[in-house]
């Protein structure tokens, strides 16, 4: 048992929660020692309903125009969402965590599964808002079953989080029986040295007896917490109940919940499998379709990916268990690789669990490195968890040092001795181990790609265009695991994500290229208006995507909108109606996301970004940057060249063809932010206008005053 | 192993098991509370309760869900969080729910329906083998 102090001490009344709402949020300020309650007003409810809506209306508010990431006044936020812990709809259980981002200065949201979340929220909270700094190391404890919240000294030895969350377990758990009632939000010592980190949201398994962690992953939320010298969040809740949420409507939300059970039942193992192999279902497709990254996005196929399908990950990740983050997830796609050795670090021949790999994480980790044992995925896998290091960002970071190995921009020299060929997993190896020790060439790795671009040019006379173009970053942050080069859409998908380029808000890579559904720039600009609409909703209530369409129904592909899932889409306006009471259809939902949306474009812009040039993609997300990505794909550009341009390729060299297809290609993009901001309602430079911001009731007097600097 | 064995073939589809089964459980006369389950069709009635195989116990997240020491699959209340994955992991079909209610229910094996079968179409029987 850790001796620890009482440094602050708060109260609070317990109180059931009321139609997926506490109706109030937990301030806690670690500079002043300072714990306080404060109400949820209806505003709040009618304009930001919940989770990423609620963190982000509490952070406009407690940060300045020009708070840095590692300013005092930056804050943590935790939100759950209203629909958030029900146990009834699979994909109940996130938790949706912002910050202001070492990595691009702007919000980040990251939506992460774990106890956590519907525990802090069933304890009494509808978001979490942590400022300042504390002046010693320190743990925040929330306990739901006494109604006390403290800051505790924390004098903990442990960092890394799959051990410093068992400890923690361990600690607040009454007895052995009940540890599947704490949770833990930690982050390792990566996190304290670089800014590609994470936050790790702990369950506890009780069938494998050991704490789980999920990631919120992006942005380097790890670090903020760091920063704080907060160590860790622990809540303990051991009320939970079938109807803890107290829904108005609990037949309705039971039914739907067993409904898709039943299809997840049916359809999961003839469909997607995640509950045999979680999103790792994805490398096998993504190769086929010459889309998963290797050698840092250059190319999307490889023979030797076969050794990374999920076929592999299949004989690692222990079967046949209900692998769901959160109660109620019958789509189970969390899978764990059970009784792992690693064979490098401070864990080396130890026996431990880890969570993983999923898709994202075998193709930064894996292919986009040209690391082909699946084990070497699991080992990166594992300690880029424990250290607290965001498997993409770090996948990304390495992928654009190794090329630049490649090219003779950086040698051992420069790396302090590690061999950054592609595929040498024991440098890569090295890199994640120097980010924990916070000392060597990890470090320079650790900050991340747009940094790196800045230190290689500065430090070793990089050509900047040739960094700007290969450095997979936009707004600052890295791009996650798909190869964009073929889909206008899905760079406009990636790069226009308000808090740079990941997959979540909008995927849509198979109805543009595959499919060829959304051939013109207008139904492209509609998707791009829909779909990161619709996934933001997930954010504000405290759900997971994955049960939307990663199962359908089995007759989806015969509806009007098959890409929509109109089906599921109705499950979400049912379960949001039984829980809440309140009224809501497919319109309404998309509104809901579309006031949040905005405020966050406004937050973004607040803090010196969103920018139109902030939504320009390297030319590597674009089309080819070198000569040898053109020739890969050379039948396909040629062709593209004749029929789009109007160029017959005959006689002219690669260089010259390259030049054309970028030309085309850059030309192709803009138009597409033509269309996507006036569909969106802003103006040619990115900016929302004042009558769409009224229209959508998003009008609040702060929000048009950021807006009017921009006018 | 005890579980409760059916044979269609004697069936009358009286429904006196399903009353005798809510009757003891919930009190009340009503088919949709029973734990064993009588659907008449063209031909022989179809006979539905737990087998006792345990995929459900497999699909339980919070170990509600276990095997006691007769074999027969048992809900533990208070572990219970009301997911009903169990019910939609049934492949019989035999775990059942009620309006009002957050905790699944099933066969027990308890044996209250075969004393009032008149046709001899249940009965409890041990299998020694599993």
């Amino acid at each position: 048992m850790t001796d620890r102090r009482i440094l602050a001490e708060f109260s609070y009344e317990l109180k059931p929660v009321i139609k997926g709402y506490n109706r109030r949020t937990l301030y806690i300020d670690l500079s002043g020692k300072k714990i306080e309650s404060k109400p949820v007003s209806d505003m709040m409810i009618d304009k930001f309903v919940g989770g990423k809506g609620f963190d982000l209306y509490l952070m406009w508010h407690g940060v300045k125009d020009d708070t840095k990431w590692n300013d005092p006044e930056n804050e943590l936020c935790i939100a759950f969402g209203p629909l958030c812990g029900n146990t009834s709809y699979p994909g109940s259980g996130k938790s949706i965590v912002t910050t202001i981002s070492p990595l691009t200065g702007i919000p980040v949201d990251c939506n992460v599964g774990g106890h956590f979340g519907p525990y802090a929220k069933f304890s009494g909270w509808d978001a979490i808002e942590i400022q300042g700094k504390a002046d010693e190391e320190v743990i925040v404890y929330i306990d739901g079953d006494s109604g006390k919240v403290k800051i505790l000294s924390a004098p903990d030895k442990e960092t890394n989080s799959h051990i410093l969350a068992e400890n923690l377990i361990n600690e607040f758990a009454e007895n052995p029986d009940k540890r599947q009632f704490v949770s833990v939000v930690s982050a390792g010592q990566g996190a304290e040295n670089v800014l590609i980190s994470c936050l790790n949201f702990s369950f506890w398994d009780k069938r494998r007896k050991v704490a789980r962690l999920k990631q919120a992953g992006r942005g380097g939320t790890g670090t903020v917490l760091r920063d704080k010298k907060l160590k860790a969040l622990v809540v303990k809740y051991s009320g939970l109940k079938g109807d803890t949420n107290n829904p108005v409507d609990l037949e309705t939300l039971q039914k739907t919940g067993l409904k898709l059970h039943k299809e997840i039942e049916e359809g999961d193992a003839i469909q997607c499998r995640m509950r045999e192999v979680g999103t790792a279902h994805l490398v096998e497709i993504m190769n086929d379709y010459d889309l998963l990254p290797i050698k840092n996005f250059k190319y999307g196929q490889s023979d030797e990916a076969s050794s990374l399908s999920s076929l592999e990950f299949k004989k690692l990740f222990t079967q046949g268990l209900p692998d769901g983050c959160w109660f109620g997830c019958s789509l189970s796609c969390c899978k764990a690789v059970d009784g792992f050795v690693p064979r490098s670090g401070p864990y080396k021949g130890q026996t431990v669990s880890v969570d993983g790999p999923e898709y994202e994480t075998v193709g930064g980790c894996g292919s986009n490195l040209c690391i082909w044992d699946p084990k070497d995925v699991v080992e990166l896998n594992f300690y880029c968890d424990t250290y607290g290091i965001d498997t993409i960002s770090f996948g990304t970071s390495c992928a654009f040092a190794m090329e630049c190995y490649e090219y003779g921009i950086l040698n051992k020299e420069r790396t302090g001795g590690i061999d950054l060929t592609w595929g040498n997993a024991d440098g890569v190896f090295e890199l994640i181990h120097q980010m924990a020790r916070g000392e060597g060439f990890g470090v320079i790795v650790g900050q991340g790609v747009k940094r790196m671009k800045e230190i290689f040019a500065r430090d070793y006379n990089a050509d900047p265009k040739l960094l700007q173009d290969i450095g997979m970053e936009a707004k600052g942050l890295e791009f996650s695991q798909y190869l964009s080069k073929e889909s206008l859409a899905q760079q406009g998908g990636y790069t226009f994500a308000l808090k740079g380029p990941q997959h979540d808000e909008a995927w849509l890579i198979f109805m543009d290229m595959v499919n060829n559904r959304i051939p013109t720039f207008e139904d492209k600009a509609e998707a791009l208006h829909y779909f990161p609409m619709f996934r933001t909703w997930f954010g504000l209530q405290g759900l997971c995507k994955l049960p939307w369409n990663d199962i359908e129904p089995a007759n989806n592909a015969e509806t009007d909108e098959p890409a929509k899932v109109p089906e599921h889409v109705q499950n979400y306006v049912d379960i949001y109606k039984a829980i809440t009471g309140k009224p809501m259809d497919k319109h309404e939902l998309i509104r809901q996301s579309e006031r949040v949306y905005n405020f966050q474009k406004v937050f973004c812009m607040r803090m010196g970004k969103g920018r139109r040039s902030d939504d320009i993609p390297p030319y590597r997300a674009v089309g080819p940057v070198t000569e040898e990505e053109y020739l890969s794909r050379q039948e396909r550009y040629d062709s593209l060249l004749q029929s789009k341009q109007g160029i017959d390729p005959a006689g002219k060299s690669t260089a010259e063809k390259m030049s054309l297809l970028r030309e085309y290609r850059e030309d192709q993009y803009q138009q597409l932010i033509d269309a996507v901001y006036k569909r969106k309602g802003w103006t040619p430079e990115g900016v929302p206008t004042t009558e769409h911001l009224q229209s959508i009731g998003m009008d609040l007097p702060e929000v048009i005053e950021v807006v009017k600097r921009y006018l | 192993m005890k579980s409760l064995k059916t044979y269609p073939e004697n069936c009358v589809a009286c429904h006196v098991c399903e009353s005798a089964c809510s009757n003891l459980y919930f009190k009340v006369d009503d088919p949709e509370k029973s734990r064993i389950r009588i659907t008449e069709t063209d031909s022989q009635p179809r006979m539905n309760a737990c087998t006792q195989c345990g995929v459900c116990v497999q699909s339980c997240p919070t170990l509600a869900l276990s095997i006691n020491s007769q074999g027969v699959v048992m809900v533990n209340q208070a572990l219970c969080i009301g997911c009903y994955m169990c019910i939609a992991a049934c492949p019989t079909g035999s775990m059942f729910r009620t309006i009002g209610a957050i905790t699944p229910f099933k066969c027990v094996a308890c044996g209250v329906c075969t004393k009032t079968c008149p046709a001899d179409a249940i009965r409890i029987e041990e299998n020694k083998e599993s």
